[in-house]
């Protein structure tokens, strides 16, 4: 890319007739274009257009075996409100979010702080925690679904050899202990990723921002709340806003270790949307027009959550 | 690695015998390639040239399709390639290409889905060709007529599954029980169980899939059918599961499971793993498909065979598997029907799926010399011949996804307080019906 491009002064050139500025900036306008078509192609071809096709799938009458049959808006979102597990799964993803969000922020930004400060532990630390962040999501489920297992897992025995509990074990057995185990293996596997976005932001505060709090006699306290949770606020708000989608969207854990169950307890929004589609009704139709309700919350949760750190900046 | 070179060599010798053949006989295939389900040329045994053929099964079947491709394709021009696909993506798979037109040549479906799927029109109608077969009458008829609509045929028998009782001899021996004997009424197998899981240690009495529709429905429903009641009535728009023996079923269970006699991890089995612990000899009896019979005598020395027995006696079994038709989108359609020719012979039946222990789907095979020398795999054909197949449009949704209404009846019933039979026999109902 030439770099005169953007440091091209915008100064009139003397001697230059109106027609030729015009044509002039055409061909900036032009060569603008050119450069932006390669992404824009991308997002159109990846996400416009089957955004497009979801949304026709939802207004249509379309089996997953036989497809389009014909317009059949709107009785496919009153089918996807009416779903009867439509409300639990709502509720249960909700819940899950928060849990999930709470737990990660919060051990993400304490381990960032425990691991900033450098002693002779911090880089097997830093390591140890970031390492689970290597691995897939589905593998790691994988391997917690063994571990979890009552048959083969090594996790029962353990805690009743320890004495921490009288009978076996059962993980996934309860819907709260599903739901535990899940989160569990969530934050083992992402706790190193938020640890990682946020010691980034602890880096970037001027240590002489510190140095004058100390100097004004603020105690470890005082500091964090007054001056590193500020500043840190663009990196708590990146982390909210992935942490949020990430979760609501939830799939691969709960569609390997639970299949949502037991008793559908631990059904979240997308896996209803996967069962309607692929596991028995088989209606694309419907699955689309959760899918399009899915969406459009998500674009709503986050513009309002960008929104509220841009508040927060302005202050 | 030898099964691939041996194929291309055939392939290369099959192009160039292809190629003589169509400046030979020019004039008389012109009909061949233009694919499609011709009425005009039914033959019995279809055609092979050695055309490439695409065929797609689920995993649970890996071991008889793997026997029957390349049985079939070292006995033919024609070459079947045989792509095998996860349990669970297997509807999502046949789904996504039926929407887009490439579903390949063959392709298994499980019995229960097929009336939907022939519904849908992803099979191709093989009435006529199905009537040119020698043994046409002789073929099982739970499959066929789960395969036709209006009077017309889509699916022929791939492989039958059927459910038995297995128990593992060795734990009965120890649990003074005899090895020889296995359960014949319910109040039998729940003593047995009972029996076996005094012996401590790993060892269960027994195990389901307490959380897997599927697994539920290919051991439960004989119990029922045993007992002299149906699950459905005829039309599959009706769920008859909250009946006095269906109650009673349910009443064994619940008891076995509050006498700690069920295997751990029970409540929560999804499927994955239904299997597992039965073959890991840790689980004393349990009903189990009968396709496993080999893998389990492998793995555990000789198994007991038993059919299922109802709360008071009798005998029944679900005639599962997977039924397997051309698809709407072959091109090979007469090439394709070879295969499925060929799949009915006594070839295929007797020297690949009874040699491999597995039930024949024709009647008149029964008694072969692989079946005969062992009395357990001739039990489980006979038992064969009295099981059934439940027919509904709807079965998938109502009784074997995740969560569904059958899974929600079974977990009330046998984890739960119980009480609640007769709404969440509605439920399924709903579903049926829909």
């Amino acid at each position: 890319m030439p770099a005169n491009l953007s440091v091209r002064p915008p100064v009139r050139p003397a001697g230059r007739t109106r027609p030729a500025l015009a044509a002039a900036a055409r061909r900036r306008a032009l060569r603008g274009w050119g450069y932006a078509a390669p992404t824009a192609l991308l997002v159109i071809g990846l996400f416009v257009l089957p955004v497009l096709l979801v949304g026709q799938m939802s207004v249509s009458d379309w089996p997953l075996l036989s497809g389009n049959q014909g317009i059949n808006a709107p009785q496919n979102y009153v089918d996807a409100v009416g779903h009867r597990y439509f409300w639990d799964s709502v509720v249960f993803t909700v819940k899950y979010t928060v849990i999930a969000t709470v737990l990660l922020i919060g051990l993400g930004l304490g381990f960032a702080l425990l691991v900033q400060e450098s002693s002779r532990w911090t880089a097997v630390l830093r390591t140890s925690i970031l390492v689970p962040s290597a691995l897939g999501l589905a593998s790691a489920s994988l391997l917690f679904y063994a571990l979890y297992s009552p048959q083969v897992g090594p996790l029962s025995p353990l805690l009743r050899s320890l004495g921490l509990a009288d009978g076996p074990v059962t993980f996934l057995g309860t819907p709260d202990s599903a739901l535990w185990s899940t989160v569990f293996l969530v934050v083992w596997r992402f706790a190193g990723f938020y640890m990682l976005l946020l010691m980034v932001g602890l880096q970037g505060i001027p240590h002489e921002v510190l140095e004058a709090a100390r100097m004004d006699g603020a105690n470890r306290w005082q500091t964090f709340v007054s001056v590193t949770l500020p500043l840190l606020r663009p990196s708590l708000a990146l982390c909210t806003v992935l942490c949020v989608t990430g979760s609501l969207l939830a799939f691969d854990q709960f569609y390997i270790l639970t299949k949502g169950g037991p008793d559908n307890s631990t059904l979240t929004v997308v896996q209803l949307i996967y069962n309607v589609a692929f596991q028995g009704q088989n209606d694309l139709g419907v699955a689309a027009a959760l899918s399009i309700v899915v969406l459009v919350v998500l674009v709503v949760v986050n513009v309002a959550q960008l929104r509220a750190m841009r508040t927060g900046q302005e202050d | 690695m030898a099964t691939h070179r041996r194929a291309s060599v055939r392939l290369v010798a099959s192009f160039l015998a292809a190629g003589l053949a169509s400046t030979a006989l020019a004039a008389c295939s012109a009909s061949d390639g233009d694919g499609g389900t011709q009425e005009a040329e039914v033959t019995a045994e279809g055609v092979d040239d050695g055309t490439e053929l695409t065929l797609w099964t689920r995993a649970p079947l890996e071991q008889q399709a793997n026997l029957l491709v390349e049985a079939y394709n070292a006995s033919h021009e024609n070459q079947v390639e045989l792509t095998v696909v996860p349990n669970d993506d297997y509807v999502a798979k046949v789904g996504a290409a039926a929407g887009s037109d490439s579903l390949p040549d063959l392709f298994a479906a499980d019995i229960v889905y097929v009336p939907n799927w022939v519904q849908q029109g992803l099979f191709a109608d093989v009435t006529d060709a199905v009537a040119e077969l020698d043994q046409a009458d002789q073929i099982n008829k739970g499959h066929l007529e789960g395969g036709t609509l209006d009077g017309r045929q889509h699916v022929l028998p791939f492989v039958l599954d059927v459910s038995v009782m297995f128990y593992n001899k060795d734990l009965y021996e120890q649990a003074g029980l005899d090895p020889e004997q296995g359960p014949t009424t319910l109040a039998e197998f729940s003593d047995q169980a009972k029996a076996v899981d005094e012996l401590g240690g790993d060892v269960s009495g027994t195990y389901f899939g307490g959380n897997c529709g599927g697994c539920l429905v290919f051991t439960w429903f004989p119990q029922v059918w045993a007992g002299g009641e149906d699950v459905m009535n005829a039309e599959g728009t009706e769920s008859l599961l909250a009946g006095d023996t269906a109650q009673e079923v349910y009443g064994v269970w619940q008891d076995l499971v509050q006498s700690g006699a069920v295997g751990e991890g029970s409540k929560e089995e999804t499927g994955a793993t239904w299997t597992g612990p039965f073959l890991e000899g840790e689980v004393g009896v349990m009903p189990f498909p009968a396709t496993m019979l080999a893998t389990a005598d492998e793995a555990l020395g000789e198994v007991g065979v038993a059919p299922i027995p109802g709360p008071d006696g009798g005998a029944s079994t679900f005639v599962g598997g997977d039924g397997l038709g051309i698809s709407k989108d072959s091109e090979n359609a007469d090439q394709a029907w070879n295969f499925m020719s060929w799949l009915m012979s006594e070839e295929a039946q007797v020297e690949v799926l009874a040699k491999n222990g597995d039930v024949v789907s024709r009647a008149d095979l029964v008694e072969n010399e692989y079946s005969t020398k062992d009395p357990r795999v001739l039990a489980v054909n006979e038992i064969a011949a009295q099981g059934r197949t439940p027919l509904a449009i709807n079965f998938q949704q109502a009784f074997n996804a995740p969560g569904s209404p059958w899974v929600t009846m079974v977990r009330n019933e046998v984890f739960g307080e119980g009480g609640s039979v007769e709404t969440d026999n509605e439920e399924i109902t709903a579903v049926l019906a829909q």
